[in-house]
């Protein structure tokens, strides 16, 4: 026989005590696996879609929202507009590789979300857009027939949303206008998933936005030529510049903002277990006070006893670690689902990231956090004289 | 003189309590030899079970000194006070006080975890056919009946090989037939392996069958006359 089985029948024999002392651990684990995957999951979900953007450098109008997750966050509003001649006059820079320009626009659609309504997001675009972006590959379908056709291409997730195919109909809310679906980009894993693609002089006319653009995306020859060509379209008024490198920063220093609060409340669930488990072998203490004088008596030592208890916890905290990353990883796909729902901006991806190392840092943490918390149940345990323990035990 | 495991030279034990101090031994003189079959007797609250916990190393004397197996106990830290027990002295309780989460032969195993000794695995089986358990191995103690928990508690104080055994009215909780078959087991053991027993009990009859009794009244050791006990 050995410590381990002692200490497992222990646990055995208040089964719904120690089930709800695992499950308080599990649940915390969990929830410490989930958010700490949820943290690098979004952060590199929203890496991925700004360096999915395809270009280094964005120009968009003085103020205007230029990545989708700001431009959620305001509701779909805010959009700020500049005239094509701007574009007409950047095309020619001879440090450009490649440059698109875009025209996004934005209409409130009732029936999305389940009824609840969401904003729908239009990208006017020209074929260009493919040249920066050579992994949007068509699922089904091809690109418009003409540059101001009443056409739409519509991205992955939003084309699964709305169940269309090629060929079929959209509707513009609010604008009485209706598009032929002529293609659906496979997924990107980007924003471009939710978006619906339309020409670009089309866009301008339905929106009723003639010669504008809200974005010019660019990118260099040389990278190295960056910060002279930024200084350069400084000199243009009414535009801003925005590298994507510089996006990234900022956006993931919002990011690290909103980590901090995760933490901490994956911090609070851990405690709580731990206080949990504490309790519940401290109560396991008490009530077998006798037993633990006998053990004494029959050649226990003040080491046997602390190892028997200490076990305890460790088992209870190993136990529990374990179900919380199953639990953890099985329940991956529905916090991705509630995120979505509740997310004002999901970007595209995978939003919760488990990776091995995650799960393996859990259940270590676990375990070292049932080390420490069995050091004090265990400590009274084995402080108790035998003759006093069978005493007082009744 | 080489053959006296335990030596007690007016040993005493003193309780002291915020209202009273509780004399639960006093000035208690005693030899036990190896082979010895002791009882010791005496009315409720005459400080057999404080005796008999002193004599086993579980509790300190407050004054007086005693040696157990040639060691000036109460000079020992706990260290050297478990190694003591842990392979000298076997413990029978009254109420058995086996762990109830552990089968017959796991309790019986568990001293041997304690004292480092698992490659005795099979003793523990041994003993348990020895005092008629073969049967019940795998059974758990709620599943037994007293005189048999009171066979597995014989088996567990004797599966690390003590040289002593004491017991604490290990017929209390039993009827009269169970009870006499475990003072069978006893004096067994006592005239065919030599194991020095000790053991309190109300009971004169099973009392009178051990080969000495010592009587004690308010702490002390009296004469059989003097301790108001009735033939």
């Amino acid at each position: 026989m050995k410590i381990v089985t002692v200490a497992f029948k222990n646990l055995n024999r208040k089964k719904i005590r120690s089930f709800l002392t695992i499950g308080g651990v599990s649940i915390a684990v969990a929830v410490l696996v989930s958010l700490l995957g949820f943290d690098a999951g979004y952060q590199r979900a929203l890496g991925n879609d700004i360096d999915k953007m395809g270009y280094q450098v964005l120009v968009t109008a003085k103020g205007c929202p230029y990545e989708a997750a700001t431009l959620m966050l305001k509701g779909g509003g805010g959009l700020r507009y500049m005239e094509q001649a701007v574009y007409d006059k950047i095309v020619k820079d001879p440090r450009i590789d490649r440059i698109t320009p875009q025209l996004a626009a934005t209409e409130f659609d009732k029936d999305r979300q389940g009824g609840q309504g969401g904003i729908a997001l239009y990208m006017g675009i020209d074929k260009s857009y493919l040249e920066l972006k050579p992994w949007s590959k068509f699922k089904s379908g091809a690109w418009f027939s003409g540059d101001d056709a009443d056409e739409a291409i519509m991205g992955y997730e939003v084309a699964e949303f709305e169940q269309r195919l090629p060929g079929d109909e959209i509707f513009i809310p609010n604008l009485n206008k209706v598009l032929k679906v002529v293609g659906i980009f496979e997924r990107t894993g980007t924003q471009d998933d939710g978006v619906i693609f339309m020409p670009l002089k089309a866009t301008q006319r339905i929106f009723d936005l003639p010669g504008k653009l809200t974005g010019i995306g660019i990118k260099l020859k040389d990278i190295g030529t960056i910060s002279d060509f930024e200084e350069t379209l400084y000199n243009e008024p009414g535009i801003q510049v925005i590298s994507m490198a510089q996006v990234k920063g900022t956006i993931f220093n919002l990011v690290a903002s909103a980590k901090v609060m995760t933490n901490s409340i994956a911090l609070i669930a851990v405690l709580i277990a731990l206080i949990g488990v504490i309790n519940t072998i401290l109560m396991s203490v008490f009530e077998r006070t006798k037993e633990i004088g006998v053990m004494k008596a029959i050649g226990a030592s003040r080491f046997d006893i602390f190892k028997i208890i200490w076990m305890e916890t460790t088992l209870v905290c190993v136990i529990g670690g374990f179900t919380g990353d199953i639990i953890a990883i099985l329940g991956t796909n529905i916090v991705e689902h509630i995120l979505r729902q509740v997310l004002p901006y999901a970007p595209g991806g995978k939003l919760v990231f488990i990776t091995p190392l995650l799960l393996v840092g859990s259940f270590i943490g676990a375990l070292a956090a049932g080390l420490f918390a069995g050091i004090y149940p265990a400590f009274r345990a084995s402080s108790m004289r035998p003759v006093e323990a069978i005493r007082l035990g009744d | 003189m080489d053959n006296i495991l335990i030596k007690a030279e007016k040993i005493s034990k003193v309780y002291r309590l915020p209202a009273e101090e509780i004399r639960a031994v006093q000035e208690i003189t005693l030899d036990i030899r190896s082979g010895e079959f002791i009882a010791i007797m005496g009315p409720s609250g005459s400080g057999k079970t404080t005796l008999l916990d002193i004599l086993g190393c579980l509790d300190k004397v407050s004054g007086g000194k005693l040696r157990v197996l040639g060691k000036d106990v109460s000079a020992l830290k706990e260290n050297s006070l478990v190694n003591m027990r842990c392979r000298n002295i076997g413990f029978v309780f009254q109420d058995f006080l086996l762990i109830p989460t552990l089968t017959a032969l796991e309790n019986v195993e568990l001293p041997l975890l304690f004292a480092r000794m698992p490659q005795e695995h099979k003793k523990a089986k041994e003993l348990l056919k020895r005092v008629g358990l073969e049967r019940r191995l795998n059974h758990l103690p709620k599943e037994m009946s007293g005189g048999e928990r009171q066979r597995v508690a014989i088996a567990r104080a004797l599966v690390t090989s003590p040289k002593l055994l004491l017991a604490d009215e290990p017929t209390g909780n039993l009827d009269t037939k169970s009870g006499q078959g475990i003072f069978d087991i006893f004096r067994d053991l006592n005239q065919k392996d030599g194991l020095t027993i000790v053991l309190t009990t109300h009971n004169l009859r099973l009392g009178s069958q051990a080969g000495r009794i010592i009587y004690l009244k308010d702490g002390r050791s009296v004469s059989r006359e003097e301790s108001s006990i009735c033939v």
